[in-house]
């Protein structure tokens, strides 16, 4: 994975060749012609969220003036034009993580309500008292918190896989942790405080030896990297829209259908029913038994808007090009005698966090802010990544396939400017 | 870059590479611990009151430059001040940092602590001055649980 600059450059040379112009894909991004603080907007928060192509803003507009109704209820024309657009994208996303059926694509609002989702209604059939669900030192808070709200209901209890300093999961305790009361291992496929990617086709291969299904957080992923659910054979995969160039307030939980249809309804409401008396209902089939109440018609819409603007400009252009920013910001940050950049796994996803020795992070962050530059400053929603490398929080740059070198150096011009301030 | 140098003058840098009365003082008989959930700074406030009176008051914190500085300024200024004397500072820093109350942009009694009125313009650092405050404040009126800033 340690490409030389030279090899990254030709496969840079390569992409472009194909098509991938860094340039033309910025005209796509209104907001990146903004300026702040009367400089040009350097972002690089992407983890957090990433900004939305034209094509996104004019799908949303594009639904509300021409196509928006209730979905799945209405006889009339403009229903049937919102249903169909809806499982339109529905089908898109289907393609885009390669699974098997439409119908194990629930929209959610986002991975959040996905993992709570599952958390609450697999739970619910599946975790006794004593049980165990394995997790990484490196999730992200909503892939902790759902757990151990479900230990808290169900008197399960969580085994946690330790990483290295690098940032890698330790495999070999992976290994051990597995006893006959595991569950359920829910696992992310790249960690958004350090940019590790697991090696998720092996910990679900290992998980499936001991017969245990995994569930796997995919937001950090699915914007980078082309992911087929059914090569890693993921039971669950949830992702939000919004950090993959879509809307917020809309997300995906992927289960395999036999999972899905054995357990309960998360949510009671209109859309899951198939039949309501007052002494007792029953529940639509997959995908809706899980959709309750009107959804985000118009982000779920805008949704498939974002997958099709990212395969059109193909994972194989957008990864070369991350790669470049990462390897790039790696050097010229590494540069600095007196920051440490936190998450050097060989493996890692176009994000880097780092502190810088006797400044915290907070006024590194605002210091950039007024040169332009955002970034994340803090613990990530991933406090216990935090308290493994003993840091409070930290300066994370994450990139999106619209950064360039350009900003990377505004990035490490705003830290020259941060050290000055502090008179070093 | 007028907002940011007035934000970092030498005196907050100062007093947060040098914090002043730092540690935990053993007589202390009032405490109260902060804690900003959004950058994770914490702060624990000691004080010595005697007949209405903060004879001692020492902390400990992990934080940015500006929470440091406000409680490393906030404890020189309040020691040997009465309750009272300490809860009108409080108002008149807090007028100070948010730019609001009557008291706005005058906090003529805060000495030194006047240079972090530049925090006014930075809104998202605005809770990182207050902390410090916050918890002694509780600290002062006797509150057990842990005071947040978000």
């Amino acid at each position: 994975m340690s490409a030389s600059t030279d090899t990254v450059k030709t496969r840079i040379a390569a992409a472009t060749a194909d098509g991938f112009d860094v340039e033309r894909v910025r005209a796509d991004f209104p907001i990146l012609g903004q300026r702040v603080f009367d400089v040009p907007l350097v972002y690089l928060d992407n983890g957090a969220s990433a900004q939305k192509p034209r094509s996104v803003i004019d799908s949303i507009k594009h639904t509300y003036e021409t196509q928006y109704a209730n979905v799945h209820r209405g006889v009339h024309y403009m229903s049937q034009q919102a249903t169909e657009a809806m499982e339109a994208a529905r089908e898109k996303i289907r393609g885009f993580i390669n699974a098997g059926e439409a119908r194990e694509i629930i929209f959610v609002r986002g991975a959040t309500e996905a993992i709570n989702l599952v958390a609450a209604s697999w739970g619910q059939i599946n975790l006794k008292p004593g049980d165990e669900i394995i997790l990484s030192v490196m999730e992200h808070h909503s892939n902790i918190v759902p757990w151990q709200f479900a230990c808290e209901r169900f008197g399960a209890v969580l085994k946690v896989v330790p990483i290295d300093d690098s940032g890698e999961l330790m495999m070999a305790e992976y290994g051990e942790l597995f006893s006959a009361r595991t569950r359920l291992v829910a696992m992310t496929h790249v960690s958004n405080a350090l940019g590790t990617i697991t090696p998720i086709a092996d910990i679900i291969r290992i998980a499936h030896d001991h017969g245990v299904p995994v569930l796997v957080d995919g937001c950090q992923a699915v914007p980078h990297m082309e992911v087929d659910v059914q090569a890693m054979d993921a039971d669950f995969y949830v992702f939000s829209g919004h950090k993959l160039y879509g809307p917020s307030g809309i997300g995906v939980l992927y289960g395999k259908a036999a999972l899905l249809d054995a357990m309960p309804p998360y949510q009671g409401g209109g859309e899951m029913i198939q039949q309501v008396t007052f002494e007792g209902s029953t529940y639509a089939e997959l995908p809706y038994k899980f959709e309750a109440g009107t959804p985000h018609i118009a982000g779920a819409i805008a949704m498939g808007a974002a997958v099709d603007y990212v395969n059109g400009l193909g994972f194989a252009g957008i990864a070369a090009h991350e790669k470049d920013l990462l390897s790039y910001a790696t050097e010229r940050i590494g540069a600095f005698n007196n920051i440490r950049i936190i998450g050097t796994a060989p493996d890692k996803a176009a994000i880097i966090s780092f502190v810088i020795d006797g400044i915290h992070p907070h006024d590194a962050g605002t210091i950039l802010d007024r040169e332009g530059v955002a970034v994340r400053t803090g613990h990530h929603c991933a406090q216990p990544v935090m308290d493994r490398y003993d840091v409070t929080a930290t300066i994370r740059a994450s990139f999106a396939l619209y950064n360039t070198r350009d900003e990377i150096d505004a990035l490490v011009t705003g830290l020259d400017r941060v050290q000055e301030i502090f008179g070093r | 870059m007028n907002a940011l140098t007035d934000l970092y003058q030498e005196v907050i840098l100062d007093h947060s590479r040098h914090p002043r009365n730092f540690g935990h003082a053993e007589d202390a008989n009032r405490e109260a611990k902060g804690y900003n959930p959004l950058c994770g700074d914490r702060i624990a406030i000691y004080l010595r009151v005697e007949d209405g009176v903060i004879a001692d008051v020492t902390f400990e914190a992990k934080g940015c430059a500006i929470s440091l500085a406000s409680a490393s300024m906030m404890t020189d200024l309040i020691k040997g001040r009465s309750e009272d004397e300490a809860d009108a500072l409080f108002g008149q820093f807090y007028a100070l940092v948010t730019g609001n109350g009557e008291d706005a942009g005058e906090g003529g009694d805060l000495e030194d602590l006047e240079a972090l009125g530049g925090v006014r313009e930075f809104p998202s650092r605005i809770k990182c001055a207050t902390l410090a405050w916050h918890a002694m404040k509780a600290a002062l009126e006797g509150e057990a649980t842990e005071v947040r800033t978000e």
